[in-house]
Protein backbone atom coordinates (compact mmCIF):
# COMPACT_ATOMS: atom_id res chain seq x y z
CA UNK A 1 0.00 0.00 0.00
CA UNK A 2 1.12 3.58 -0.71
CA UNK A 3 0.16 6.04 1.99
CA UNK A 4 0.30 9.83 1.99
CA UNK A 5 -0.51 12.79 4.20
CA UNK A 6 -2.18 15.63 2.40
CA UNK A 7 -3.99 18.88 3.00
CA UNK A 8 -7.30 18.97 1.16
CA UNK A 9 -10.19 21.39 1.40
CA UNK A 10 -9.01 22.95 4.62
CA UNK A 11 -8.04 19.85 6.61
CA UNK A 12 -5.18 17.41 6.94
CA UNK A 13 -5.86 13.84 5.90
CA UNK A 14 -4.21 10.46 5.72
CA UNK A 15 -4.73 9.04 2.26
CA UNK A 16 -3.93 5.93 0.23
CA UNK A 17 -3.32 5.56 -3.46
CA UNK A 18 -6.25 3.99 -5.34
CA UNK A 19 -6.10 3.72 -9.14
CA UNK A 20 -3.97 6.83 -9.47
CA UNK A 21 -6.27 8.81 -7.18
CA UNK A 22 -5.98 9.60 -3.48
CA UNK A 23 -8.55 8.07 -1.18
CA UNK A 24 -9.06 9.96 2.09
CA UNK A 25 -10.00 8.19 5.35
CA UNK A 26 -13.66 9.09 4.82
CA UNK A 27 -13.71 7.37 1.43
CA UNK A 28 -13.57 10.46 -0.79
CA UNK A 29 -11.48 10.00 -3.92
CA UNK A 30 -9.57 13.13 -4.86
CA UNK A 31 -7.23 14.00 -7.67
CA UNK A 32 -3.52 14.08 -6.80
CA UNK A 33 -3.32 17.54 -8.35
CA UNK A 34 -5.92 18.96 -5.96
CA UNK A 35 -4.06 18.34 -2.73
CA UNK A 36 -1.11 19.88 -0.97
CA UNK A 37 1.32 17.06 -0.24
CA UNK A 38 2.73 16.91 3.28
CA UNK A 39 5.62 14.78 4.51
CA UNK A 40 4.16 11.24 4.80
CA UNK A 41 5.78 10.77 8.21
CA UNK A 42 6.07 12.84 11.39
CA UNK A 43 9.14 11.38 13.04
CA UNK A 44 10.44 12.13 16.51
CA UNK A 45 13.99 11.62 15.35
CA UNK A 46 15.42 11.93 11.86
CA UNK A 47 18.74 10.17 11.31
CA UNK A 48 20.85 10.85 8.25
CA UNK A 49 23.95 9.22 6.85
CA UNK A 50 26.90 11.00 5.31
CA UNK A 51 29.32 9.41 2.85
CA UNK A 52 27.40 6.12 2.76
CA UNK A 53 28.12 5.43 -0.92
CA UNK A 54 31.75 4.81 -1.85
CA UNK A 55 31.43 6.65 -5.17
CA UNK A 56 30.01 9.78 -3.47
CA UNK A 57 32.73 9.76 -0.80
CA UNK A 58 35.33 9.54 -3.57
CA UNK A 59 33.65 12.36 -5.51
CA UNK A 60 33.98 14.59 -2.43
CA UNK A 61 37.56 13.38 -1.88
CA UNK A 62 36.78 11.66 1.41
CA UNK A 63 37.94 8.26 2.52
CA UNK A 64 35.12 5.84 3.05
CA UNK A 65 34.31 5.85 6.75
CA UNK A 66 34.99 2.80 8.91
CA UNK A 67 31.96 3.60 11.07
CA UNK A 68 28.64 5.11 9.89
CA UNK A 69 28.77 8.91 9.75
CA UNK A 70 25.43 9.70 11.38
CA UNK A 71 23.85 13.08 12.01
CA UNK A 72 20.40 14.15 13.18
CA UNK A 73 17.92 16.57 11.68
CA UNK A 74 15.14 18.68 13.13
CA UNK A 75 11.47 18.66 12.08
CA UNK A 76 11.94 22.13 10.55
CA UNK A 77 13.73 20.49 7.63
CA UNK A 78 10.90 18.33 6.28
CA UNK A 79 8.87 19.39 3.26
CA UNK A 80 6.20 17.65 1.20
CA UNK A 81 6.16 16.55 -2.44
CA UNK A 82 5.89 19.44 -4.90
CA UNK A 83 7.10 21.92 -2.29
CA UNK A 84 9.64 24.66 -2.78
CA UNK A 85 13.07 24.90 -1.21
CA UNK A 86 14.85 28.22 -0.84
CA UNK A 87 18.35 28.73 -2.13
CA UNK A 88 20.34 31.32 -0.14
CA UNK A 89 21.15 34.27 -2.39
CA UNK A 90 24.85 34.33 -1.57
CA UNK A 91 25.59 30.64 -1.96
CA UNK A 92 27.56 29.11 -4.83
CA UNK A 93 27.06 25.38 -4.31
CA UNK A 94 23.78 23.85 -3.18
CA UNK A 95 23.03 20.32 -4.25
CA UNK A 96 20.30 17.70 -3.95
CA UNK A 97 20.86 14.28 -2.46
CA UNK A 98 18.50 11.51 -3.54
CA UNK A 99 18.17 9.14 -0.59
CA UNK A 100 16.18 6.06 0.34
CA UNK A 101 14.39 6.85 3.62
CA UNK A 102 13.63 3.98 6.01
CA UNK A 103 10.61 4.44 8.30
CA UNK A 104 10.64 2.50 11.57
CA UNK A 105 7.61 0.42 12.56
CA UNK A 106 8.30 0.04 16.26
CA UNK A 107 10.65 0.81 19.06
CA UNK A 108 14.06 -0.75 18.42
CA UNK A 109 16.88 -1.37 20.89
CA UNK A 110 19.68 -3.92 20.56
CA UNK A 111 18.31 -5.25 17.27
CA UNK A 112 20.48 -7.70 15.35
CA UNK A 113 20.93 -7.07 11.63
CA UNK A 114 19.26 -10.35 10.67
CA UNK A 115 16.05 -9.25 12.46
CA UNK A 116 16.16 -5.64 11.32
CA UNK A 117 13.50 -5.91 8.62
CA UNK A 118 10.89 -6.81 11.27
CA UNK A 119 11.33 -3.28 12.61
CA UNK A 120 10.72 -1.44 9.32
CA UNK A 121 7.31 0.00 8.41
CA UNK A 122 8.21 1.06 4.91
CA UNK A 123 10.19 3.38 2.69
CA UNK A 124 9.93 6.78 1.15
CA UNK A 125 12.10 9.09 -0.95
CA UNK A 126 14.04 12.01 0.51
CA UNK A 127 16.03 14.78 -1.09
CA UNK A 128 18.44 16.00 1.56
CA UNK A 129 19.77 19.28 0.18
CA UNK A 130 23.06 20.69 1.43
CA UNK A 131 24.46 24.18 1.04
CA UNK A 132 28.16 23.40 0.78
CA UNK A 133 29.20 27.05 1.21
CA UNK A 134 28.16 26.78 4.86
CA UNK A 135 30.02 23.57 5.71
CA UNK A 136 32.32 23.94 8.71
CA UNK A 137 34.59 21.34 10.28
CA UNK A 138 32.75 21.12 13.58
CA UNK A 139 30.19 18.34 13.94
CA UNK A 140 30.35 18.26 10.15
CA UNK A 141 27.97 18.25 8.31
CA UNK A 142 26.89 21.13 10.52
CA UNK A 143 23.34 22.41 10.90
CA UNK A 144 23.76 25.60 8.89
CA UNK A 145 24.66 23.47 5.85
CA UNK A 146 22.32 20.54 6.49
CA UNK A 147 19.46 21.49 8.84
CA UNK A 148 17.87 24.35 6.96
CA UNK A 149 14.13 25.02 6.92
CA UNK A 150 12.26 23.03 4.26
CA UNK A 151 15.48 21.73 2.72
CA UNK A 152 14.62 18.04 3.09
CA UNK A 153 11.69 17.23 0.80
CA UNK A 154 10.27 13.78 1.59
CA UNK A 155 7.55 11.64 0.02
CA UNK A 156 5.26 11.48 -1.81
CA UNK A 157 4.41 8.03 -0.43
CA UNK A 158 5.19 5.83 2.48
CA UNK A 159 5.38 2.46 0.71
CA UNK A 160 4.86 -0.69 2.77
CA UNK A 161 7.93 -2.81 3.33
CA UNK A 162 6.32 -5.83 1.58
CA UNK A 163 5.72 -3.85 -1.59
CA UNK A 164 9.38 -2.96 -2.00
CA UNK A 165 11.01 -6.33 -1.50
CA UNK A 166 14.79 -6.09 -1.28
CA UNK A 167 15.64 -2.46 -0.49
CA UNK A 168 19.32 -3.14 -1.16
CA UNK A 169 18.86 -3.37 -4.92
CA UNK A 170 16.94 -0.26 -5.96
CA UNK A 171 17.92 2.29 -8.58
CA UNK A 172 18.08 5.92 -7.47
CA UNK A 173 17.87 8.72 -10.03
CA UNK A 174 17.80 12.48 -9.87
CA UNK A 175 16.53 14.63 -12.73
CA UNK A 176 17.05 18.39 -12.90
CA UNK A 177 14.67 20.06 -15.33
CA UNK A 178 14.01 16.66 -16.88
CA UNK A 179 17.66 15.76 -17.41
CA UNK A 180 19.10 12.69 -15.67
CA UNK A 181 21.97 13.96 -13.52
CA UNK A 182 22.49 11.42 -10.75
CA UNK A 183 22.12 7.65 -10.88
CA UNK A 184 23.09 4.91 -8.48
CA UNK A 185 21.91 1.79 -6.73
CA UNK A 186 21.21 1.11 -3.08
CA UNK A 187 23.34 -2.02 -3.47
CA UNK A 188 26.37 0.30 -3.30
CA UNK A 189 25.66 1.52 0.21
CA UNK A 190 28.71 1.07 2.43
CA UNK A 191 26.60 0.35 5.51
CA UNK A 192 23.39 -1.38 4.48
CA UNK A 193 20.00 -0.92 6.14
CA UNK A 194 20.13 -3.94 8.50
CA UNK A 195 23.62 -2.89 9.61
CA UNK A 196 22.48 0.68 10.27
CA UNK A 197 19.56 -0.50 12.42
CA UNK A 198 21.86 -2.78 14.40
CA UNK A 199 24.41 0.01 14.77
CA UNK A 200 21.99 2.74 15.90
CA UNK A 201 19.84 0.51 18.11
CA UNK A 202 23.05 -0.78 19.70
CA UNK A 203 23.49 2.47 21.63
CA UNK A 204 20.09 4.21 21.57
CA UNK A 205 16.38 3.54 21.19
CA UNK A 206 14.73 4.16 17.85
CA UNK A 207 11.00 4.87 17.94
CA UNK A 208 8.06 4.06 15.68
CA UNK A 209 7.93 6.59 12.87
CA UNK A 210 11.58 7.55 13.12
CA UNK A 211 13.28 7.97 9.78
CA UNK A 212 16.75 6.99 8.59
CA UNK A 213 18.00 8.76 5.47
CA UNK A 214 20.52 6.29 4.10
CA UNK A 215 22.84 8.54 2.08
CA UNK A 216 23.28 9.43 -1.56
CA UNK A 217 25.38 8.11 -4.46
CA UNK A 218 27.66 10.28 -6.58
CA UNK A 219 26.43 12.95 -8.94
CA UNK A 220 26.29 16.12 -6.86
CA UNK A 221 25.68 19.13 -9.10
CA UNK A 222 24.73 22.68 -8.12
CA UNK A 223 21.09 23.72 -8.54
CA UNK A 224 19.82 27.21 -9.34
CA UNK A 225 16.64 29.15 -8.68
CA UNK A 226 13.84 27.87 -10.91
CA UNK A 227 15.23 24.35 -11.23
CA UNK A 228 12.77 21.51 -10.87
CA UNK A 229 14.45 18.60 -9.09
CA UNK A 230 12.93 15.13 -9.22
CA UNK A 231 14.43 12.41 -7.03
CA UNK A 232 13.19 8.95 -7.91
CA UNK A 233 13.68 5.57 -6.34
CA UNK A 234 12.55 2.39 -8.05
CA UNK A 235 9.40 0.91 -6.42
CA UNK A 236 9.24 3.75 -3.86
CA UNK A 237 8.32 6.89 -5.73
CA UNK A 238 9.15 10.07 -7.52
CA UNK A 239 9.56 13.19 -5.38
CA UNK A 240 9.37 16.60 -7.01
CA UNK A 241 10.75 19.87 -5.63
CA UNK A 242 11.44 23.32 -7.00
CA UNK A 243 14.25 25.68 -6.07
CA UNK A 244 13.21 29.26 -5.34
CA UNK A 245 15.09 32.34 -4.22
CA UNK A 246 15.18 33.93 -0.79
CA UNK A 247 12.49 36.53 -1.50
CA UNK B 1 9.18 33.58 44.29
CA UNK B 2 8.67 32.97 40.60
CA UNK B 3 6.03 31.42 38.42
CA UNK B 4 6.83 28.20 36.67
CA UNK B 5 5.29 25.46 34.56
CA UNK B 6 5.48 21.90 35.83
CA UNK B 7 4.35 18.55 34.54
CA UNK B 8 3.32 15.86 36.99
CA UNK B 9 3.67 12.13 36.40
CA UNK B 10 0.28 10.70 35.52
CA UNK B 11 -1.22 14.03 34.48
CA UNK B 12 -1.49 14.94 30.82
CA UNK B 13 -1.79 18.68 31.29
CA UNK B 14 0.86 21.08 32.47
CA UNK B 15 0.31 23.05 35.69
CA UNK B 16 1.21 26.58 36.65
CA UNK B 17 2.92 26.72 40.02
CA UNK B 18 4.88 29.16 42.16
CA UNK B 19 8.45 28.31 43.02
CA UNK B 20 10.48 29.32 46.07
CA UNK B 21 13.97 28.15 45.18
CA UNK B 22 15.54 29.15 48.51
CA UNK B 23 13.05 27.18 50.57
CA UNK B 24 12.86 24.33 48.06
CA UNK B 25 9.08 24.64 47.83
CA UNK B 26 6.41 24.73 45.16
CA UNK B 27 2.93 26.18 45.52
CA UNK B 28 0.23 24.42 43.57
CA UNK B 29 -3.49 25.20 44.03
CA UNK B 30 -2.67 27.60 46.90
CA UNK B 31 -0.75 25.07 48.93
CA UNK B 32 3.00 25.19 49.56
CA UNK B 33 4.78 21.85 49.61
CA UNK B 34 8.41 20.80 49.45
CA UNK B 35 9.58 19.95 45.96
CA UNK B 36 10.24 16.31 46.85
CA UNK B 37 6.51 15.96 47.43
CA UNK B 38 5.84 16.22 43.69
CA UNK B 39 6.45 13.53 41.07
CA UNK B 40 7.83 15.94 38.50
CA UNK B 41 7.88 14.84 34.88
CA UNK B 42 9.84 16.23 31.93
CA UNK B 43 8.45 19.77 31.51
CA UNK B 44 9.20 20.20 27.82
CA UNK B 45 7.67 18.64 24.74
CA UNK B 46 9.62 20.01 21.77
CA UNK B 47 12.94 19.42 20.09
CA UNK B 48 16.08 20.05 22.17
CA UNK B 49 19.09 21.57 20.41
CA UNK B 50 22.51 21.98 21.97
CA UNK B 51 25.16 24.55 21.08
CA UNK B 52 28.82 23.53 20.83
CA UNK B 53 31.67 25.78 22.01
CA UNK B 54 29.64 28.76 23.21
CA UNK B 55 31.80 29.40 26.29
CA UNK B 56 34.94 31.48 25.90
CA UNK B 57 36.84 29.01 28.06
CA UNK B 58 35.71 26.08 25.88
CA UNK B 59 37.01 27.60 22.66
CA UNK B 60 40.24 28.87 24.26
CA UNK B 61 40.87 25.36 25.55
CA UNK B 62 41.04 24.23 21.93
CA UNK B 63 43.73 26.89 21.41
CA UNK B 64 45.65 26.76 18.15
CA UNK B 65 43.95 23.47 17.24
CA UNK B 66 41.11 25.45 15.64
CA UNK B 67 43.57 26.46 12.89
CA UNK B 68 44.81 22.92 12.37
CA UNK B 69 43.45 19.82 10.68
CA UNK B 70 40.63 18.86 10.83
CA UNK B 71 39.09 22.17 11.91
CA UNK B 72 41.27 24.54 9.83
CA UNK B 73 39.54 27.66 11.19
CA UNK B 74 37.45 28.71 14.18
CA UNK B 75 33.70 28.11 13.96
CA UNK B 76 31.70 30.90 12.32
CA UNK B 77 27.99 30.05 12.58
CA UNK B 78 26.61 28.44 15.75
CA UNK B 79 27.48 24.72 15.78
CA UNK B 80 24.42 22.82 16.88
CA UNK B 81 23.43 19.26 17.70
CA UNK B 82 20.28 17.53 18.87
CA UNK B 83 19.35 15.80 22.07
CA UNK B 84 16.62 13.56 20.60
CA UNK B 85 13.57 12.31 22.47
CA UNK B 86 15.22 9.10 23.69
CA UNK B 87 17.68 11.22 25.68
CA UNK B 88 15.07 13.22 27.60
CA UNK B 89 14.92 12.33 31.28
CA UNK B 90 12.99 13.73 34.24
CA UNK B 91 14.47 15.35 37.35
CA UNK B 92 15.39 12.57 39.75
CA UNK B 93 15.40 9.74 37.22
CA UNK B 94 18.61 7.74 36.92
CA UNK B 95 21.01 8.53 34.07
CA UNK B 96 21.88 5.17 32.48
CA UNK B 97 25.63 4.49 32.41
CA UNK B 98 26.17 2.34 29.28
CA UNK B 99 27.91 -0.96 29.89
CA UNK B 100 30.81 -0.04 27.58
CA UNK B 101 31.55 3.27 29.32
CA UNK B 102 33.25 4.03 32.65
CA UNK B 103 32.53 7.74 33.06
CA UNK B 104 30.27 10.40 31.61
CA UNK B 105 30.71 14.13 31.19
CA UNK B 106 28.24 16.50 32.81
CA UNK B 107 27.05 19.29 30.51
CA UNK B 108 25.48 22.01 32.62
CA UNK B 109 23.32 24.03 30.26
CA UNK B 110 20.79 26.82 30.43
CA UNK B 111 17.78 25.96 28.25
CA UNK B 112 15.86 28.66 26.41
CA UNK B 113 12.27 27.46 26.04
CA UNK B 114 10.72 28.90 22.91
CA UNK B 115 7.32 30.55 23.29
CA UNK B 116 6.42 31.39 19.72
CA UNK B 117 7.65 30.42 16.30
CA UNK B 118 11.09 31.96 15.91
CA UNK B 119 12.29 32.40 12.35
CA UNK B 120 14.87 35.00 11.34
CA UNK B 121 14.48 36.95 14.56
CA UNK B 122 16.56 40.03 15.25
CA UNK B 123 18.81 40.44 18.26
CA UNK B 124 16.62 43.28 19.47
CA UNK B 125 13.46 41.19 19.52
CA UNK B 126 15.01 37.82 20.41
CA UNK B 127 13.85 37.71 24.03
CA UNK B 128 10.23 38.14 22.88
CA UNK B 129 10.39 34.58 21.54
CA UNK B 130 11.39 33.02 24.85
CA UNK B 131 8.65 31.61 27.11
CA UNK B 132 11.00 30.76 29.95
CA UNK B 133 14.10 28.93 31.08
CA UNK B 134 14.97 25.44 32.19
CA UNK B 135 18.05 23.40 33.12
CA UNK B 136 19.53 20.59 31.08
CA UNK B 137 22.27 18.14 31.83
CA UNK B 138 23.73 17.59 28.38
CA UNK B 139 25.43 14.28 29.21
CA UNK B 140 28.14 12.93 26.90
CA UNK B 141 30.49 10.04 26.60
CA UNK B 142 33.84 11.88 26.80
CA UNK B 143 35.20 12.57 23.32
CA UNK B 144 38.09 14.73 22.17
CA UNK B 145 37.25 15.41 18.55
CA UNK B 146 34.48 17.80 17.49
CA UNK B 147 34.97 17.03 13.81
CA UNK B 148 32.09 14.61 13.28
CA UNK B 149 28.61 14.71 14.85
CA UNK B 150 28.85 12.92 18.18
CA UNK B 151 25.64 10.89 18.03
CA UNK B 152 27.06 7.85 19.81
CA UNK B 153 28.52 10.12 22.46
CA UNK B 154 25.58 12.50 22.99
CA UNK B 155 22.36 10.77 21.90
CA UNK B 156 22.23 7.71 24.12
CA UNK B 157 19.09 6.92 26.10
CA UNK B 158 18.64 9.16 29.12
CA UNK B 159 21.51 11.49 28.22
CA UNK B 160 19.49 14.67 28.63
CA UNK B 161 17.97 15.17 32.07
CA UNK B 162 15.90 18.34 31.74
CA UNK B 163 13.73 20.36 34.13
CA UNK B 164 12.54 20.17 36.82
CA UNK B 165 10.31 23.00 35.51
CA UNK B 166 10.20 25.94 33.18
CA UNK B 167 10.54 29.24 35.02
CA UNK B 168 8.77 32.13 33.36
CA UNK B 169 10.88 34.58 31.43
CA UNK B 170 10.28 37.37 33.96
CA UNK B 171 12.07 35.32 36.62
CA UNK B 172 15.43 36.04 34.98
CA UNK B 173 16.42 39.68 34.69
CA UNK B 174 19.50 39.11 32.58
CA UNK B 175 20.03 35.63 31.11
CA UNK B 176 23.55 36.70 30.11
CA UNK B 177 24.72 37.02 33.68
CA UNK B 178 23.65 34.04 35.74
CA UNK B 179 25.73 31.61 37.71
CA UNK B 180 25.88 27.88 36.98
CA UNK B 181 27.27 25.31 39.42
CA UNK B 182 27.67 21.56 39.27
CA UNK B 183 27.88 19.37 42.37
CA UNK B 184 28.79 15.70 42.28
CA UNK B 185 27.86 13.92 45.50
CA UNK B 186 27.41 17.36 47.10
CA UNK B 187 30.94 18.48 46.19
CA UNK B 188 31.20 21.62 44.06
CA UNK B 189 32.96 20.52 40.84
CA UNK B 190 32.31 23.29 38.38
CA UNK B 191 31.33 26.92 38.51
CA UNK B 192 30.77 29.26 35.62
CA UNK B 193 28.45 31.99 34.41
CA UNK B 194 26.53 32.77 31.26
CA UNK B 195 28.49 36.03 31.21
CA UNK B 196 31.18 33.85 29.58
CA UNK B 197 29.02 33.03 26.57
CA UNK B 198 30.60 33.78 23.22
CA UNK B 199 27.18 34.50 21.72
CA UNK B 200 24.72 36.10 24.12
CA UNK B 201 21.25 34.61 24.36
CA UNK B 202 19.99 37.24 21.92
CA UNK B 203 22.84 36.74 19.45
CA UNK B 204 22.47 32.98 19.59
CA UNK B 205 18.74 33.10 18.87
CA UNK B 206 19.28 35.53 15.99
CA UNK B 207 22.12 33.49 14.44
CA UNK B 208 20.36 30.13 14.81
CA UNK B 209 16.98 31.28 13.51
CA UNK B 210 18.72 32.83 10.50
CA UNK B 211 18.82 29.32 9.02
CA UNK B 212 16.37 27.21 11.01
CA UNK B 213 13.03 27.81 12.68
CA UNK B 214 12.48 27.09 16.35
CA UNK B 215 8.92 26.16 17.27
CA UNK B 216 6.95 26.76 20.48
CA UNK B 217 8.11 24.23 23.07
CA UNK B 218 11.53 23.72 21.47
CA UNK B 219 14.54 24.22 23.71
CA UNK B 220 17.85 25.76 22.71
CA UNK B 221 20.68 24.99 25.13
CA UNK B 222 23.12 27.89 25.22
CA UNK B 223 26.22 25.74 25.63
CA UNK B 224 28.19 23.88 28.26
CA UNK B 225 31.17 25.38 30.14
CA UNK B 226 34.69 24.00 29.81
CA UNK B 227 36.00 21.52 32.34
CA UNK B 228 33.03 19.16 32.40
CA UNK B 229 32.90 17.16 35.65
CA UNK B 230 32.99 13.39 35.24
CA UNK B 231 30.43 11.08 36.81
CA UNK B 232 30.29 7.34 37.24
CA UNK B 233 27.97 4.66 38.56
CA UNK B 234 26.02 5.62 41.68
CA UNK B 235 27.18 9.24 41.65
CA UNK B 236 24.60 11.96 42.17
CA UNK B 237 24.89 15.04 39.96
CA UNK B 238 23.22 18.35 40.73
CA UNK B 239 23.15 21.37 38.47
CA UNK B 240 22.18 24.74 39.93
CA UNK B 241 21.37 27.71 37.76
CA UNK B 242 20.68 30.96 39.60
CA UNK B 243 17.03 31.90 39.40
CA UNK B 244 16.10 28.77 37.45
CA UNK B 245 16.51 26.03 40.02
CA UNK B 246 18.21 22.74 40.72
CA UNK B 247 18.25 19.63 38.51
CA UNK B 248 19.47 16.48 40.21
CA UNK B 249 19.90 12.92 38.92
CA UNK B 250 21.73 9.82 40.07
CA UNK B 251 23.77 7.65 37.69
CA UNK B 252 22.97 3.93 37.53
CA UNK B 253 24.41 1.18 35.39
CA UNK B 254 22.22 0.96 32.29
CA UNK B 255 20.73 -2.43 33.14
CA UNK B 256 19.59 -1.16 36.53
CA UNK B 257 18.33 2.23 35.39
CA UNK B 258 15.00 1.07 34.04
CA UNK B 259 13.02 -1.86 35.31
CA UNK B 260 12.10 -4.35 32.66
CA UNK B 261 14.39 -3.04 29.98
CA UNK B 262 15.61 -5.84 27.74
CA UNK B 263 19.27 -6.37 27.21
Amino acid sequence: MKRARVAYAGAIHDAVEVRGMLQLEDGRLVNQKDVVWLPPVQPHTIFALGLNYADHAKELAFQTPDEPLVFLKGPNTLLGHRGVTRRPAACTFMHYECELAVVMKCSARHVKAEKAFHYIEGYTVANDYVVRDYLENYYRPNFRAKNRDAATPIGPWLVDVEDVGDPMDLTLRTFVNGQLIQEGSTKNMIFNIPYLIEYLSGFMTLNAGDVILTGTPKGAVNVEVGDVVVTEIEKVGKLENMIVGED
Amino acid sequence: MVNCIIRLCGRAQPYEATLNINENKLKLHNEWMTIDHFALDIPITGTVYGTLLNYKGAISKLGEAVYEIPYKKPPEAPILYMKPVNTHLAHGAPIPLPADVQELEVGAALGLVIGRTACRVTKASALDYIAGYTIANDVSVPHRSYYRPAIREKARDGFCPIGPWIVEKAAIKDPNNIGIRVYVNDVLCQENTTANHIRSVEELLADVTAFMTLFPGDVLLTGVPEGAPLIGAYDRVRIEIDGVGVLENPVYPENKSMEGENQ
